[in-house]
């Protein structure tokens, strides 16, 4: 772990040094014909690999949603595991293009690392989990609980300001990787383990007995989750930031992966303009015209791409919730395409 | 018409010459400066450059972070810390407890690595092979997978805070770690501590005033009921008349934890257990090169003049042993230090864990972190090497070499 991110500093020193990395992103990554894409080391419905390497996950489709929209091609994505530590320095260091690792997006993070938040993947929170058969209910009954954690996150300044503004006391033992932090509540060697709330679900599955484990209500915090690219490069924010604003434009209107080709042919105006046979918005993103089609055909629309890792259709089985369309009681709203 | 010596010319220049130059003369002095400045350039440009383009792509820089809050907390700390200091604390309460998982894995690891190559060496069949096993299995397996198996171990072998293993009622034992009765300071601290350093200050006097007067005049001298008397009989005196030093706050159960106590904790137990039983190995085999190292007919002179088996050892071949021992053994101690810094695997808060870990994703200041860290671990490392170096240099002049 130290050695990663040594080399990652050491890359990011010397390219600093070397010149700041040119503005050109979009040439870049169509020169090397792959797109270099951040994700977390495992995180089921976000970023995880399966035996045969291939990467699924709401954090993986952004990805591939980019790939598709610049080479037609969402198999063009080369995927980078990163703890949540050395994240920033490898987007920094021009190691990646873009974040896409469930990282949450705070004033200081986009602020002081050189680096910009494109938009909200996932409206998360922080929560807590603990076993059943420690007949807790409430996340005020935890005083004096040891609290398991994975470092380099939000979630440990949360943790501190949540157990100071009720009075508790605790313990906190921090690992690196999630795997560690997971291991070691499993082993015993704390009462709670707390991240984003989507995360206990998804770390639930991992453990022996998931329904010896319960997600207590307490939402401490707000966690709005999305993709990151370096400061300095207009152009390449635009493009990842609408890329997810073309699939929840998508979802709205109702086009998906299987329907397509039926609604770019439909005569009616907005649907023209979002597809493509109207104006030319892709292009002046730097992409083709039928950039919208290219995203939903790679990975489909917003609702899909949410039902197929997280929600409904998947394991974690999470409420779409805050992540609803706003129109259906939910926060994910895109600015129109026109 | 001076009958003075004429002095030597000054020759500073020539020294200089001679040193920087060598064969090649003023030339070489020359080439030398002028290699030296580029590299000086080279580092300038390296630094502006980088704080340039730092500053382009609006990354924060420079040291004014560590006054600013931290706000998380840490599960061991050595001095008192909140999560509303600042990252200089968090830095310094990182360091700590580096240095003290790495002082007290260097003393173990000594002891155990000591003992280990007694017994190789030992005439004993049964001993010998049990030490030759220990070094082969141990030191051939990767430091890290001992770690986590320790951590792991030691968690899978202790129960539950609500079941844990009480020891006559003062101290617990469970997953949470050993929980001890703490001392707490009562009026007769001072004196008591005075009363104690006086002791260890005429004890120290005592055993210099024996040495001198075996080795220069021939007496023995017999100091140990003085010794005794100065480091244990002083302070109990203190403390009938001053009262008792300290009282003891004991631990007890309340909710999910213990309440009160000083605690132990489980990650500490493990690192330290991993990292004295590895360097150990190492440590042992140094010992035994040592020991061998001395020649047969060292130990038949000293049977020869009278002396015991354990004198021998202890006053002619483990002195002469150590000259081969110290610089291998420094290079150990080193390595365990350096190695503490896996501890960020089963996360025992150490400075890596903490501050290159923890304050660098707080911050993003990856640069000024990793370089603070590194310059850590050298001051430390070179200061360890300092003292070893100083005892070497002791042991090998008090053997006249």
């Amino acid at each position: 772990m130290k050695r990663v991110t040594l080399a990652l500093t050491l890359a990011l020193a010397a390219g600093l040094a070397a010149q700041a990395a040119d503005a050109q992103t979009l040439k870049t990554v169509k020169d090397r014909g792959m797109l270099s894409c951040g994700v977390s080391q495992g995180l089921p419905g976000f970023s995880s690999p399966d035996d045969k390497g291939n990467w699924t996950g709401i954090d993986v489709d952004v990805c591939r949603a980019i790939a598709g929209a610049i080479f037609n091609d969402p198999t063009k994505v080369k995927f980078v595991p990163l703890s949540a530590k050395d994240r920033f320095t490898a987007l920094q260091s021009g190691e990646i293009d873009v974040l896409s690792r469930n990282t949450t997006w705070t004033i200081s993070r986009d602020t002081s690392l050189g680096a910009n938040f494109t938009g909200v993947t996932y409206y998360d929170g922080q929560g807590f989990m603990v076993k059943k058969s420690l007949k807790v209910n409430s996340a005020l009954e935890l005083n004096s609980a040891s609290v398991c954690v994975q470092t380099g996150t939000t979630t440990e300044q949360n943790l501190a300001d949540y157990f100071k503004a009720n009075n508790m006391k605790y313990e906190v033992i921090a690992f690196a990787t999630n795997d560690e932090t997971v291991k070691a509540y499993e082993a015993g060697r704390c009462d709670v383990f707390t991240t984003d709330q989507s995360g206990l679900y998804a770390n639930r599955l991992k453990l022996a007995n998931p329904n010896d484990h319960m997600v207590l209500p307490e939402i401490i915090s707000k966690e709005p989750l999305g993709p990151m690219v370096r400061h300095g490069d207009d152009q390449w924010f635009d493009i990842v930031k609408w890329t997810l604003f073309a699939m929840i434009t998508a979802e709205e209107l109702g086009v998906t992966s299987k329907n397509v080709d039926e609604k770019a042919k439909l005569e009616n105006p907005e649907l023209k303009r979002v597809l493509g046979s109207d104006g030319n918005f892709g292009e002046q993103l730097g992409l083709t015209k039928d950039w919208v089609v290219r995203i939903v055909k790679a990975v489909g629309n917003y609702g899909e791409v949410f039902d197929r890792n997280v929600g409904a259709g998947s394991p974690l089985a999470i409420n779409r919730g805050l992540n609803n369309l706003w129109n259906k009681g939910g926060l994910q709203y895109a600015p129109p395409i026109r | 018409m001076s009958t003075e010596a004429r002095k030597p010319p000054l020759q500073i220049a020539l020294k200089i010459r001679r040193i920087l130059g060598g064969k090649a003369g003023w030339n070489g002095v020359a080439v030398q400066f002028a290699f030296a400045a580029i590299l000086g350039w080279i580092g300038y440009e390296i630094v502006s450059n980088a704080r340039a383009n730092l500053e382009n792509q609006h990354i924060a820089a420079g040291f004014g972070f560590l006054r600013n809050n931290a706000g998380f907390d840490v599960n061991q700390t050595l001095i008192s810390y909140t999560g509303s200091d600042t990252f200089l604390r968090v830095f310094v309460v990182g360091l700590l407890n580096t240095l003290v998982v790495s002082v007290v894995g260097i003393v173990f690891a000594t002891v155990i690595g000591f003992i280990v190559a007694l017994c190789r060496l030992s005439p004993n069949w049964l001993l010998s092979r049990v030490g030759e096993i220990y070094v082969e299995v141990i030191r051939n397996l990767p430091l890290l997978f001992q770690i986590l198996f320790w951590y792991l171990a030691v968690l899978a072998a202790l129960p539950n805070p609500r079941q844990s293993i009480s020891l006559l009622g003062i101290a617990f034992l469970s997953n949470r770690g050993l929980v001890v009765p703490s001392p707490i300071g009562q009026g007769g601290l001072g004196p008591f501590l005075a009363v104690l350093a006086l002791g260890i200050v005429a004890s120290l006097v005592l055993r210099f005033h024996a040495r001198r007067a075996l080795f220069q005049e021939g007496r023995m001298i017999r100091i140990w009921p003085y010794v005794l008397g100065a480091l244990f009989g002083l302070p109990l005196a203190t403390m009938l008349v001053f009262g008792l030093p300290f009282t003891f706050e004991l631990p007890q159960l309340r909710g999910f934890n213990f309440a009160g106590g000083s605690r132990i904790i489980p990650e500490f137990v493990a690192l330290t257990v991993a990292l004295s039983t590895y360097t150990a190995a190492f440590i042992a085999e140094i010992v035994r090169a040592g020991i061998l190292s001395v020649h047969q007919g060292q130990m038949e002179a000293g049977s020869s003049l009278g002396l015991s088996r354990g004198a021998t050892l202890r006053l002619i071949v483990v002195p002469q042993a150590m000259r081969v021992i110290v610089p291998p053994l420094t290079n150990q101690y080193l390595n365990l230090t350096k190695n503490s810094s896996l501890a960020v695997a089963i996360g025992y808060p150490d400075l890596v864990s903490v501050f290159a870990g923890t304050s660098l994703s707080q911050t993003g200041q990856a640069i000024e972190i990793i370089a603070m860290t590194m310059g850590v671990y050298l001051l430390i490392s070179l200061l360890t090497s300092a003292v070893m170096s100083v005892y070497g240099w002791h042991v090998s002049r008090s053997l006249g070499a």
